[in-house]
């Protein structure tokens, strides 16, 4: 008889199933990154990022504008609140979102990149304004296959993206470019049409809804005693007359600018670019106060843009300036001091913010006027009026274009879902991927790349534009800057570190999966995943 | 464009960019190809620790045998055979008649897994069978004490085997018993955290890589489960050299040391960065490479997250004199394999 160990048959352990110890089991999952989360007009970024990442701008592009029709512009203008939000600041600096976003719009103006859209559906949906949120709208309804009119006032659209933003900050053939593709899409727009009755029009026109964008156009005005002799304007009226009059407004050589937002240093930078010798901010508060952005000071300050802080405008006689010197009270509030000083000036221009026009919608009923003059909407965009929705300035929010083109995307797909009659259900919000999930140790150090800027003369005396691009190398370095935060970029490191061979790898493209016959639940791909898309959770018995 | 055109467009501007998002810190990077992969990225990696072994949550050891012998294999095309001493990595792998191993692979006793490779290598030659390499395996307490006499005649006569030693710092298999690579101030069963100076004794134990260095053989290195990519370059520059060679690879023991089954790597990893377990490789006697610390990290860091050095934290009653003693051991390996040189980012290849 032969001893008993050598009876046995070798077995392999794999049928020794080590699953069964496991109290805790990973999963998968998609966390949010915190710059999709701050984006205003719901960006997926990192997704985008992801294609850029792979040197595949057109996919990359292609993400973008699922929810976002003007990346050119946005790279450009918009404040960027998704790199204030980056998780990759915590490591050095925050990936230049912008920078890259403006380089896959650039690269899609070049190329003459399209988007698909719907089959038609047979609705009609009137547009008022040509501004972000109302080309946004039409953009997003134009997919969704409906027929879309935009009426406009103005002689040309874009709204404050021309009558605002200055060129330097945004040429216009970027921004004609960017309207150019929507309207190829066949989306219509007249210009120099302004909308009085809105009822009537639809009535007209056949219209099944509506979206109204008209923005916040009318100047607020200051109480300053001033004589006759003082030449004093207003902002919006002097930035929309750069784009609408043969001649720039004249304003003399010395030029001081009331104001503490981005409209006051867009002043104050066109000032000196018409060949002010001084340009003055007067504000009431302090730089910290300011709304205006630092990036933006920092630029106008380079450019000779000079600021008085806490200062408020008395009275003007002629070219004489009094202005009060303020302080601060224990509550951050400026309070007059009583001491006073005099600024010698040509020109005043009122930056005080603006106002919606709301006198036209006064007539509709069922839309409500909140009170401070801006137009209530639900949670839909829709005013008080069945089928009439507004967006964009003129409803209660932040004034940028990031949130203008959210509302507008917003507002199609509510529109979408009225024509078509069911709720439009917003898909549930992933929990949001914090730094605390990721894990840094795996990310090569790197330096945020710098985008060029224009020599300081050109920027003092002409109106080109003040930023470069990115090229493609430096944009595809920006683009590997991305820490993916909360979304699996296939690094393979839970497959890797698994000390059971419990990580299934599905292969390029199809992620992992956990073969739970033999995780024990240690939890070291959830340590390692650079990433943090991996959680444990408690298993149930 | 057409989409296809769109990609072959990108495969170009791949390569004028030398950065990518995480280089060679991660197992895989698809933005690399696939050769700049590791080996345990692939997915036909051999797998030769396979799954439904009975190593706990979170083991080292389970995880650089798998990386090392997985390496080796790909080196060698699958020809090797493994001689494996008693130890953890034995047991748990194999508990008669089941194993996880997917190579051939003999165990004989605790002590004599280099004696038993040398006969093997003896073997194959004298059947003329030159492709078959041989891995020997264990322990630090295999290597380092009771296997040390078979080890050092192995070097001595220069056999060509690969030995690997999985050092966890104690003997992990019989309950936490103290080895000659056990550290100072270690509680370990025979070194309790009990009387003034508890734990492991300083001035004690022996550093095996240098004393395999002192034999002159081709090839010495030493890695870390926390450095996969360093890893298994060494295993296969490893595999290439005729004679014996000896790699060092420091494995962390949830267990042995009170540590979280999900840290194993990150506490090799401050091992690392703190200086207490330098990376190098030295041929014939001399030190030839060393990986630099990236982030560096005081050795609290590292001994603060595990129980058996718990008694050096104590609550008002902090032993900073040993700690001390601990950061000077760091500094001298920083000093001795120049770890603070500024590092060479890796993913530039
Ligand atoms: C100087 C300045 C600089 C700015 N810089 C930035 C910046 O850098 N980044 C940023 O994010 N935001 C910036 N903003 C804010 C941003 O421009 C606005 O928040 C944004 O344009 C609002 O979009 P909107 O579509 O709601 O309205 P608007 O852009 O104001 O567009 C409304 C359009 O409706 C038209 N319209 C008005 N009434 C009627 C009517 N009755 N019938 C038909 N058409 C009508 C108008 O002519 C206009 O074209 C800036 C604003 C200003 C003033
Ligand atoms: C001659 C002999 N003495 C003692 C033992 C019991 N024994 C088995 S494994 C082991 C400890 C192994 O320690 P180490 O080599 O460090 O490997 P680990 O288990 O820590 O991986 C001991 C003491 C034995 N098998 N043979
Ligand atoms: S690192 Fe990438 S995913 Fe994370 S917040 Fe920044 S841009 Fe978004
Ligand atoms: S570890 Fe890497 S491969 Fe695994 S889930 Fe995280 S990102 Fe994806
Ligand atoms: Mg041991």
């Amino acid at each position: 008889m032969k001893p008993f160990a050598i009876t046995l048959d070798v077995g392999t352990s794999l049928a020794n199933h080590t699953g069964s110890w496991r109290n805790e089991r990973p999963v998968y999952l998609d966390r949010l990154p915190p710059c999709n989360a701050a984006c205003p007009a719901g960006e997926n970024i990192q997704a985008w990022l992801y294609h850029a990442e792979e040197g595949d701008y057109h996919a990359a592009w292609q993400e973008i504008m699922q929810h976002n029709p003007m990346p050119a512009i946005m790279g450009r203008v918009c404040y960027h609140a998704c790199e204030g939000a980056c998780n990759r600041g915590k490591v050095d600096e925050a990936v230049g979102i912008h920078a890259v976003e403006r380089f896959l719009g650039d690269e899609a103006q070049k190329k003459g990149w399209t988007v698909d859209c719907a089959s038609p559906s047979g609705k009609n949906v009137l547009v008022i304004g040509a501004g972000p949120s109302g080309l946004s709208a039409a953009y997003h309804l134009a997919r969704l296959g409906h027929a879309v009119t935009i009426h406009e006032a103005g002689p040309f659209s874009g709204g404050m993206m021309r009558f605002g933003i200055p060129k330097y900050r945004l040429p216009r053939e970027v921004l004609d470019a960017e309207v150019q593709r929507i309207l190829d899409m066949g989306v219509t727009l007249k210009v120099d049409s302004k909308v009085d009755d809105i009822q009537a029009l639809m009535k007209d026109g056949g219209f099944d809804a509506c979206f109204v964008a008209v923005g916040a156009h009318l100047a607020k005005r200051a109480n300053i005693p001033a004589g006759d002799a003082s030449h004093i304007l207003d902002a919006v009226s002097m930035l929309r007359g750069m784009e609408t009059e043969a001649e720039p407004p004249l304003l003399g050589r010395r030029v001081v600018v009331y104001g503490g937002g981005n409209t006051a240093v867009d002043v104050a930078r066109t000032a000196k670019r018409l060949g002010a010798s001084e340009a003055l901010i007067v504000y009431r508060r302090t730089r910290e106060q300011m709304p205006a952005h630092d990036f933006e000071m920092e630029e106008a300050e380079e450019e000779g843009v000079l600021v008085h802080w806490l200062r408020t405008i008395k009275q003007i006689e002629d070219t004489t300036f009094t202005v009060e010197k303020m302080a601060l009270n224990d509550d951050g509030w400026p309070e007059p001091t009583g001491e006073f000083e005099t600024i010698e000036a040509d020109t005043l221009v009122l930056a005080l913010g603006q106002d919606v026009d709301t006198s036209f919608l006064e007539k509709v009923p069922g839309v409500n006027i909140a009170k401070d003059g801006v137009v209530d909407v639900d949670e839909t965009m829709m005013t008080g009026c069945d089928g009439i929705f507004a967006g964009g300035d003129m409803v209660p929010a932040e004034r940028t274009v990031t949130v203008a083109v959210g509302h507008g995307k917003k507002a199609a797909r509510n529109i979408d879902a009225y024509l078509r009659r069911f709720r439009y259900k917003p898909p549930p919000k992933h929990e949001v991927a914090e730094f605390e999930n990721l894990n840094s140790w795996y990310y090569t150090d790197a330096d945020q790349r710098v985008q060029p800027a224009l020599d300081l003369i050109r920027r003092q005396t002409t109106f080109q534009e003040v930023l470069g691009g990115l090229d493609e190398t430096n944009a595809l370095f920006e683009a590997r800057r991305c820490l993916s935060c909360g979304n699996c970029f296939e690094c393979d490191n839970c497959y890797g570190v698994c000390p059971d061979n419990a990580v299934i790898k599905l292969g390029p493209g199809k992620r992992f999966e956990f073969n739970y016959d033999y995780c024990k639940g240690c939890g070291m791909c959830v340590a390692e995943c650079p990433c943090g898309a991996i959680k444990m959770v408690p298993e149930e018995n | 464009m057409t989409k296809a055109k769109t990609k072959s467009k990108a495969k170009t501007a791949l390569q004028k960019v030398k950065f990518y998002q995480t280089g060679t810190l991660t197992v895989g990077n698809r933005l690399m190809d696939e050769d700049a992969r590791s080996v345990q990225a692939s997915m036909d990696r051999s797998n030769a620790l396979t799954s439904g072994h009975r190593a706990c949550q979170g083991c080292g050891e389970a995880l650089g045998a798998r990386y090392a012998i997985d390496a080796a294999m790909r080196a060698v095309n699958n020809r090797i055979v493994a001689v494996n001493a008693t130890g953890c990595l034995e047991v748990f792998t194999t508990p008669y008649p089941e194993t996880a191993w997917s190579i051939p692979w003999i165990h004989s006793l605790f002590g004599n897994a280099a004696a038993v490779a040398t006969g093997v290598a003896a073997a194959n030659r004298v059947k003329g069978r030159k492709d078959v390499k041989v891995i020997a395996q264990g322990g630090d307490g295999g290597t380092t004490d009771i296997g040390f006499g078979c080890l050092s005649g192995m070097f001595e006569r220069n056999d060509d085997v690969l030995y690997i030693c999985y050092d966890n710092e104690a003997y992990m298999n019989t309950g936490v018993q103290r080895s000659s690579a056990t550290p100072p101030t270690a509680r370990t069963a025979t070194t309790p955290s009990v009387g003034d100076k508890p734990g492991n004794v300083f001035g004690t134990g022996k550093n095996l890589p240098l004393i395999a260095m002192a034999h002159n053989i081709p090839y010495v290195a030493t890695a870390s489960v926390s450095d996969l990519h360093d890893l298994e370059t060494k295993v296969t520059r490893a595999m290439d050299i005729k004679g014996s060679r000896y790699i060092h690879i420091f494995v962390p023991c949830p267990l042995g040391w009170g540590t979280a089954a999900h840290d194993t790597i990150r506490i090799a990893r401050l091992a690392m960065e703190s200086g207490l377990f330098p990376l190098f490789e030295a041929e014939h006697g001399e030190v030839n490479s060393s990986s630099p610390i990236r982030r560096q990290v005081p050795v609290e860091d590292y001994l603060r997250p595990q129980r058996r050095f718990a008694h050096l934290f104590k609550k008002g009653h902090e032993d900073t004199e040993s700690i001390a003693r601990l950061q000077a051991m760091a500094d001298a390996n920083i000093k001795r394999f120049n770890l603070l040189r500024k590092h060479n980012q890796r993913d530039e290849l």
